[in-house]
């Protein structure tokens, strides 16, 4: 089947699953059906909230990864940049606990913006300006990140307090919906806004336009009087900045707190989303609530006690349906034609 | 016609060097309004290095270059695109998955409220074409496109740029008949509304026909200037190359000898799944060339492909001196045929551009003795061997280390052939041999061929070119949407008649109106 044909079929595969998903979750939570554990365990309003709260930092995450290939660079180390923006705003968070809890947490985030944004400025210039192999950089990223996140890590600090759930007014009444739609803290809706302000960037600016020339074939973008490596910086250094921000979302607003190797492996589902979506953010946010779901039907089984399933199965699960659906996806997907190649303008020679 | 005082763009004592090599020397040029200049040169004479410089994608290291008269300094594309010089490269500028409004926007995009605005583009786009007959869909991507639409696309986003200097390098080397002469009406027309064009050109016929001067380098200099009223194709060749070039190829009657390829009822389908070859049936003889002619895209690319064992014949037969080879591999064909395959597209089918020459040259003996001991490879002997095919066929390189992508088309073609022809063989099948390609290059690809020819191999050749189907051929066959249309002798067949079949008219019906 055709690269068009596979993408066209799942997109309106994947609608009709969303509306089943939506249409079964009011059922369940507005009628007996909320008797039966499994119904209760796959669509109750806990599962909605839970798998809307993993969602973010991969989508996030995923958004990340969009920016960078999209402009040409491969970054797989988001999961370090993801890291590090966590500790950031970890840190700044504790210092600051004395300030308003608004204020600090501002400034926590702001820091773990901040801090991801150096370390996509980092990606970018060994990948650029010493033409050092991407994955390879991605991987400096990810080990630097672990590394000085626990070395650095004081066990004994505490952050006090986190973002709250902040309702839209009236929108939140709405029964289901609205407790997991229109009931959630700042930075989640942050997540979702953005998803909308990536893709009218992408497909409706100049900038957009340009990111995606220098992504598709550089030397078109040259010819035509495009600074190729400048919208690579710049784009990567954007994209650390929204992995920064997931990594500030966990600590800020999920946990609370900062744990070492907190982001679990979430930077590298963020890329299988990436790459799911079809390097499209609603694509990747479409593939990151998959995942997001997948998470949240982990802690639900384990709340639910289901015991006759194992334990370690259940936490298989979010890993193995990532690989299930980018195995399935490889080669009927597009990326960016030029990620990953050092681009060399003539005029430098 | 080009009589305005002031050209419209010159360039002066303009020299560039690079380490080890000087591109341009000293090369002085004036072009005027109203005019297309030919620009005529072999492969690695200077011509691309001096566009690039006149585009502002190279600083010249002296000189200076004015634009109506005033002495500018480029320091990227953007200030060549600001002065109203526009340039349709060889290897086209688009992004393939984009719309063409988008490719003709990059850089210059038109912007409303913060966005795209992609119909004031689409607008623009259909002035253009009508204006200058230009048809191109704004809203089609590019990848869907073929080839000649491609390069009108690229045509207008030259003019969309307000243009007033074109340069066109290369710009037939990927279309058909047709579509250079549709090309042509419109570089008349441009110029007719006073643009100048740079038309940069390895085809002798065609600067004739459409320039209104023509300017020759060789070796980075500006060896002279033709007019194209009195110069002919062999004077123009040999100021290319610097000696006399035999522009027809010299040969012997044909002896034909028993049949080596024979093919019957052939079916394929092409990479979209539409039917490519329809009942195919063909033979070819020992010490004859049969030239199969017809537009690109009737289905000679197939035709190689299933030849060679690149793709699965769905029905008939092929054999190779009577041995069954229908979907064999392209080993098997290559050794036991034997046979050997110079294809129609060197980069991806030919060499690996990122290899030496030496290696390029064994590509498909790398594994007999004595380049292969058991499971160690002798260099060695794939040296000495590149040394002396190197100096046998005439292949320019540093040495036979150089990586391929450093040559010139023309030297990589030959290299190609080197590998190709000095292995013993009875069938050759050359797809488009000398595309793109240099006059000196060619004439040494053409007496080659014959060479083989003579040797009593039989030679399939397969050709967009009807020049070269009718300068080497013995018989030709024509290929129409997949079938072969007609077989005739060399002698029965004139420019006219292979016009109506490949076109499409059969033979009884072109018979009856000639």
């Amino acid at each position: 089947m055709s690269r068009k044909r596979v993408w066209k079929t799942s997109s309106i595969v994947s609608m009709v699953v969303a509306v089943g998903l939506v249409a079964m979750a009011i059922l369940v939570n507005t009628t007996s059906l909320s008797q039966h554990t499994w119904l209760r365990v796959l669509f109750g309003v806990s599962a909605m909230n839970f798998a809307l709260r993993a969602t973010v930092p991969l989508v996030l995450g995923a958004l990340s990864g969009i920016l960078c290939e999209r402009s040409g660079i491969i970054n797989i180390g988001i999961e370090g940049m993801m890291l590090a923006g966590a500790f950031a705003g970890f840190v700044v968070k504790v210092a600051t606990n004395g300030w308003p809890l608004g204020l600090s947490l501002m400034a926590g985030v702001l820091a773990a913006i901040l801090i991801g944004g150096v370390m996509g400025l980092l990606h970018a210039t060994l990948s650029i300006r010493y033409r050092m192999d991407q994955i390879i950089s991605g991987t400096i990223i990810i080990i630097l990140a672990a590394g000085f996140t626990a070395y650095l890590f004081d066990r004994d600090a505490v952050a006090e307090g986190k973002f709250v759930a902040m309702p839209i007014p009236g929108l939140s009444k709405i029964p289901v919906l609205g407790e997991v739609l229109f009931n959630n803290p700042p930075l989640t809706y942050l997540a979702l806004i953005l998803v909308v302000v990536l893709h009218v960037a992408l497909f409706h600016t100049r900038w957009g336009l340009r990111t995606r020339a220098c992504g598709e074939h550089p030397r078109a973008a040259d010819t035509v009087g495009i600074n190729v490596n400048r919208y690579r910086y710049m784009n990567t250094t954007l994209g650390g900045m929204m992995a920064g921000l997931a990594g500030g979302f966990l600590v800020l607003e999920a946990v609370g707190q900062f744990q070492e190797g907190m982001t679990a492996g979430r930077g590298f589902i963020s890329l299988a989303a990436m790459i799911f979506g079809n390097w499209m953010p609603f694509g990747a946010l479409g593939a990151s609530a998959l995942f997001g779901y997948t998470q949240a039907l982990q802690n639900e089984l384990l709340l639910a006690g289901v015991v006759n399933v194992p334990r370690h199965f259940i936490s298989m699960l979010p890993y193995v349906v990532t690989i299930v659906a980018v195995s399935g996806f490889v080669g009927r997907v597009r990326p960016p034609a030029a990620e990953g190649k050092v681009y060399e303008t003539e005029s430098s020679a | 016609m080009a009589n305005e005082k002031i050209p419209a763009l010159e360039v002066r004592h303009i020299t560039k060097r690079f380490p080890g090599v000087i591109a341009n020397q000293d090369v002085n040029l004036k072009l005027y309004p109203g005019e297309i200049l030919g620009l005529l040169g072999e492969n690695g004479a200077g011509k691309t290095t001096l566009m690039n410089i006149i585009y502002g994608l190279y600083h010249p290291t002296e000189g200076e270059i004015l634009v109506r008269g005033q002495p500018v300094v480029m320091h990227s594309p953007k200030d060549a695109i600001a002065l109203g010089i526009g340039m349709v490269h060889q290897h086209f500028q688009l992004v393939p998955v984009m719309t063409v409004a988008e490719n003709v926007m990059l850089g210059s995009e038109t912007v409303r409220n913060g966005f795209l605005d992609v119909g004031a583009v689409a607008q623009r786009i259909h002035e253009l074409s009508s204006r200058y007959n230009l048809d191109v869909d704004p809203y089609a991507l590019v990848e869907d496109l073929p080839v000649g639409v491609r390069q009108r696309v690229e045509i207008v986003k030259t003019l969309y740029r307000q243009a007033e200097i074109l340069i066109l390098d290369e710009p037939t080397a990927v279309l058909t008949p047709q579509e250079i002469q549709g090309l042509f009406q419109i570089m008349n027309l441009l110029k007719e509304q006073g643009k100048s064009i740079i038309f940069i050109t390895h085809k002798l016929k065609e600067v004739l026909q459409v320039a209104d001067r023509i300017a020759v380098l060789r070796q980075g200099k500006v060896v002279g200037e033709a007019d194209p009223k009195t110069a002919t194709q062999a004077s123009l060749a040999a100021m290319m190359v610097g000696r006399e070039v035999i522009l027809t190829v010299d040969k012997k009657p044909a002896q034909p000898g028993p049949v080596i390829l024979e093919i019957d009822g052939l079916t394929a389908r092409n990479d979209l799944g539409e039917p490519a070859l329809r009942e195919v049936s063909l033979s070819v003889r020992a010490g004859e060339i049969l030239g199969v002619a017809g537009v690109q895209g009737n289905g000679q690319t197939e035709l190689v492909e299933v030849l060679t064992g690149l793709r699965p014949a769905l029905g008939g037969r092929i054999a190779i001196q009577g041995k069954e080879m229908t979907n064999a591999s392209p080993r098997r064909i290559t050794e036991e045929g034997p046979s050997c395959h110079v294809p129609e597209d060197r980069h991806a089918y030919g060499m690996v551009s990122s290899y030496s020459v030496a290696h390029n040259l064994v590509l498909n003996t790398y594994y007999l003795p004595p380049f292969a001991q058991g499971i160690t490879v002798n260099e060695s002997a794939i040296v000495e061997h590149a040394q002396r095919l190197v100096a046998e066929y005439d292949v320019r390189t540093p040495s036979v280390l150089t990586p391929a992508s450093s040559l010139s088309g023309g030297n990589q073609q030959k290299m190609v052939v080197a590998r190709e022809f000095s292995r013993p063989v009875k069938l050759l099948i050359a797809a488009q041999p000398t595309r793109g390609i240099d006059v000196g290059s060619i004439e040494f690809i053409h007496n080659q061929i014959v060479a083989k020819r003579d040797e009593e191999v039989a030679v399939l050749l397969v050709s967009y070119e009807l020049d070269e189907i009718m300068a080497l051929s013995d018989r030709i066959a024509v290929m129409y949407k997949g079938q072969i249309i007609d077989v005739l002798p060399r002698e029965e067949a004139t420019r006219e008649k292979l016009g109506l079949l490949m076109a499409g008219v059969h033979p009884d019906e072109a018979a009856a109106s000639t």
